[in-house]
């Protein structure tokens, strides 16, 4: 089947360009910066700053590593809560010192485990949601890999969420959702299907702006021609966004995240007893 | 603006998954076996508290029951009571699965929100619901919790939110997610007017829910032993092999990480959070 299975295939090659790549790519003089000051350094997620054709950001990215020794020393990019915290601590450097931010994320999902859960793993991802909610500069969040769940929207509640062509944001893994709905482990090409995760589908449902097409050799084999494009895109957009107001730029951030929901007011739905009960209800006040 | 109607907040009375039912011979007495302590009590004996007579289990509320522990008599007005979700993701017989859902819980969807008074100070309230699909977010759940955040900003007046969710409504797909962010928004805008947020955590309260706003309260509470946490037990054990500790994820394991402020017994959060809104200012 070539349908969204294939773009699932290529977003986790192991040698797909990571976030490092990226950065080098796209950015002059990065320099990198570690550490939540609270507990650790987390691996799984890389920030710093850099120069983006003489204009200061903040970059930050999740890394996977490009081998297992390297897969392994960046948890194969699932981040525990403490990279979410350093990557909220540069954001708010990035707002302290008027940078616009730019984040990478290609992550199967926030890490599960022990520590991350004693450690506070919920807590971290909600406060970087709210936190990127009202940071006071322009936030453009760029889905390179795999986009998993809460532990990609962590780094993305952004002014503009950017794809590659096999770039993936969904709210779990078509295996995942194959299991737990429908308790088929042989249906995951139409769980990917189904769910509407690629960056075309996500131009649809308008979680996705913008879409970057891949080079038909490979990501990997001409990275070049995506990063001169996103290259270009950053250095037109960013000065755009950090034109509008305060105010007005957290006012379409605000608008941009509000206007998601499908639901109606009527009771076409209702069953009949549900009505009924409905009914009686408001007969009583 | 008219985005409350007047819906009193009881449907039907649903049945805790922590209780079995036992048939004693030669009795008309319904008993229920307690799931925590296994002890067989007569049901008449469960109070409107809905805690186990022997051992003090929190068993599983509906939004009504909740009220009613909660709000002052007659104080209770539901808001867009009739929100219903519609189909993001074309999933096959989504429809079905709400209908199912709705007959099973007795409830429109998975969250009951409104506006009442706790010992006379009024406060905007959201009320998730278990027993409809897991308490799952999907459109109408982030959609009526966001809705409410957004009201008690304008009336400039304190929120409670009553946690309890499996997580994100997957079979609203990446929308689903989104609710997360919109949600944590309308928080910000909240806390951004000085407003208090009273988050309590109940069982369970896991993935995108613990993920976004049940975190986010200016003042997280928890019930007694309540499964609080971001992944599932069985996602962790697949991923670490490993057997999880006595006590995981509980309201006890969050309160000694730092994570909750106070573990309050059921009978005692009416006072408890009567007196933390009146030591915000918050009075009749």
């Amino acid at each position: 089947m070539a349908g969204a299975m294939e773009s699932v295939k290529k977003a986790r090659m192991v040698t797909r360009p990571t976030t490092s790549d990226f950065i080098n790519e796209i950015f002059d003089d990065f320099i990198e910066f570690h550490g939540d000051r609270y507990f650790s350094e987390d691996n799984a997620i890389i920030g710093g700053i850099a120069s983006l054709n003489g204009m200061p950001v903040t970059v930050i990215g999740i890394e996977k590593g490009h081998d297992l020794a390297s897969n392994m020393q960046r948890n194969f990019g699932c981040p525990n809560p403490e990279g979410y915290r350093k990557a909220l601590r540069l954001m708010k450097q990035a707002e302290k010192f008027k940078r616009p931010v730019v984040t990478f994320i290609s992550t199967a999902g926030a890490f599960c485990g022990v520590g991350a859960e004693e450690r506070g793993q919920g807590e971290a991802i909600a406060r970087n949601l709210l936190e990127m909610s009202r940071l006071k500069t322009p936030i453009i969040s760029i889905f390179t890999g795999e986009g998993g769940s809460g532990g990609a929207l962590a780094l993305s509640v952004a002014d503009e969420v950017w794809m590659l062509e096999n770039g993936l944001f969904s709210v779990l893994s078509p295996e995942g959702f194959a299991s737990i709905l429908w308790r088929d482990n042989d249906r995951v090409e139409e769980a990917a299907d189904i769910m509407k995760m690629t960056a075309r589908d996500l131009m649809e449902s308008g979680v996705c702006d913008r879409f970057f097409e891949e080079p038909e050799d490979g990501l990997e084999n001409e990275l070049e021609s995506v990063t001169e494009k996103l290259k270009e895109a950053l250095v037109s957009e960013l000065p755009k966004l950090n034109r509008l107001s305060t105010k007005r730029l957290l006012q379409n951030r605000y608008d941009r995240f509000r206007k998601f929901g499908e639901f109606s007011d009527s009771s076409r739905y209702l069953t009949d007893e549900v009505a009924e009960a409905v009914e009686n209800r408001s007969k009583q006040q | 603006m008219s985005i409350f109607s007047k819906f009193a907040p009881i449907v039907k009375k649903a049945s805790s998954k922590r209780e079995v039912k036992i048939k004693p011979e030669g009795s008309d007495k319904k008993m229920i076996q307690c799931k925590t302590c296994d002890n067989i009590v007569e049901k008449d004996a469960i109070t409107k508290y809905k805690i186990c007579p022997s051992c003090g289990a929190h068993f599983r509320m509906n939004p009504s029951e909740r009220v009613r522990v909660t709000f002052d008599k007659g104080t209770f007005e539901e808001f867009d009571g009739d929100l219903l979700p519609g189909n993001p993701m074309n999933f096959p017989d989504y429809k079905d699965v709400i209908r199912k859902a709705q007959d099973k819980a007795g409830y429109n969807e998975a969250v009951v929100t409104g506006i009442g008074q706790i010992n006379g100070s009024k406060t905007v309230v959201a009320i998730m619901n278990s027993f409809f699909m897991m308490g799952s977010m999907g459109s109408v759940v982030g959609e009526k919790i966001t809705r409410a955040f957004e009201y008690a900003t304008a009336e400039n007046l304190p929120i409670i939110v009553f946690s309890t969710s499996g997580g994100a409504r997957m079979q609203e797909g990446i929308v689903s997610l989104m609710q997360m962010a919109k949600v944590s928004e309308a928080v910000g805008r909240h806390d951004d007017a000085g407003l208090l947020f009273i988050s309590v955590l109940t069982d369970p309260t896991t993935g995108g829910v613990t993920a976004s706003f049940a975190m986010l309260g200016d003042i997280i509470l928890a019930e007694p032993n309540a499964l609080i946490g971001f992944a599932g037990q069985r996602v962790i054990q697949s991923t670490i092999h490993q057997k999880l500790p006595a006590g995981f994820q509980r309201a006890e394991f969050q309160l000694d990480h730092g994570f909750v402020d106070k573990i309050v017994h059921r009978k005692e959060l009416k006072n408890e959070l009567s007196k933390i809104l009146k030591l915000h200012g918050y009075r009749n």
